[in-house]
C-alpha cells in the first residue's frame, strides 16, 4: 500500500463526483505526491485509470476491501 | 506542452435528464482536462432561461410559446414518467439521496471547470428568446459555423 500524501473520501458519491474531486485535489498537489482516493462506485476501477491516461498522471494501485475501494493515484512531473 | 482533446455537445433537447446527462459528461470531461464546449439550440435552450425574467418574442405565436415553455435549469420535465411535474421531484430527490448534484449546481460546476456555453443564435431568434432572458452564465452566441468549428477539431463530438 503506497504511502499517501493526502486522502480524498469519496465514498458515497458516484461518478462522475470521485474524478471531478480527484482532478482539483490533484491540482492543489505537487508534482510527484500520491493521493488515495476512498469511494464505493464500482466505476471507479476503470475510471480512475481512464483519467490518469487522459491527464498524465500515474495510476498506482487499487485494492479492494468488502465494496470500499482505494486507489493511490501519483501526481505527474515529479 | 501537448494539445488538449476537444469534446463538442449539441444540447438539442429540452428535459431534465438529458441535461444531465450532457453536463456529466462535459464536467467529466473537463475534469479530465478536455475543452469542453456545449452548444444550446431549440428546446436545450430551456435550460438556460431564466425564470425571473417575463417571457418576450416578438409576435403572439412566439409569446404564447414562451409562456407554454417557460424553462429554466430548475425546472424542466423528464422525457418520460413527467406525472404532470411529479416525475422531477420524485427524480431531485433520488438524486439528492445519492448526493448526486442538482441540474442547476452542474452548470455551475460546469462553468467552474471552464466549459463553455455556447447559446444558437438562430433558435434564439426562431423562439423569441433574447439575451436578457438567459442566465449570465453563457459564454457565447453563435451559429453553427462556430459550432462545426470547434467540431472538426474534437475527438468527441455528441448530439444529446
Amino acid at each position: 500500500m503506497p504511502k499517501a500524501d493526502a486522502t480524498l473520501d469519496c465514498i458515497g458519491l458516484y461518478c462522475p463526483m470521485p474524478i471531478i474531486q480527484t482532478a482539483a485535489q490533484i491540482a492543489k498537489m505537487a508534482p510527484g505526491q500520491v493521493l488515495e482516493v476512498l469511494a464505493d462506485d464500482k466505476g471507479i476501477a476503470t475510471d480512475m485509470p481512464a483519467w490518469c491516461a487522459s491527464t498524465g498522471n500515474e495510476f498506482l494501485e487499487l485494492e479492494k476491501e468488502g465494496d470500499e475501494y482505494r486507489v493511490y493515484v501519483r501526481k505527474k512531473g515529479a | 506542452m501537448e494539445e488538449k482533446k476537444k469534446l463538442t455537445i449539441i444540447l438539442f433537447s429540452g428535459t431534465m435528464d438529458r441535461a444531465l446527462a450532457a453536463f456529466i459528461i462535459a464536467n467529466t470531461g473537463a475534469a479530465m482536462g478536455m475543452d469542453v464546449s456545449i452548444f444550446f439550440t431549440f428546446w436545450g435552450l430551456n435550460v438556460l432561461k431564466r425564470y425571473d425574467r417575463p417571457p418576450t418574442g416578438k409576435g403572439w405565436m412566439r409569446k404564447l410559446l414562451n409562456w407554454m415553455n417557460r424553462g429554466s435549469a430548475g425546472r424542466l420535465p423528464l422525457s418520460r414518467f413527467n406525472f404532470a411535474g411529479m416525475g422531477p421531484w420524485m427524480m431531485n430527490r433520488l438524486m439528492r439521496e445519492q448526493r448526486m448534484a442538482s441540474l442547476p449546481e452542474m452548470i455551475a460546476q460546469a462553468k467552474a471547470l471552464g466549459v463553455k456555453l455556447i447559446a444558437c443564435t438562430t433558435s434564439c431568434g426562431l423562439m423569441g428568446i433574447s439575451e436578457e432572458n438567459v442566465v449570465p452564465d453563457v459564454d457565447l452566441f453563435a451559429g453553427a459555423a462556430t459550432y462545426l468549428g470547434e467540431a472538426t477539431q474534437a475527438s468527441v463530438n455528441l448530439f444529446i
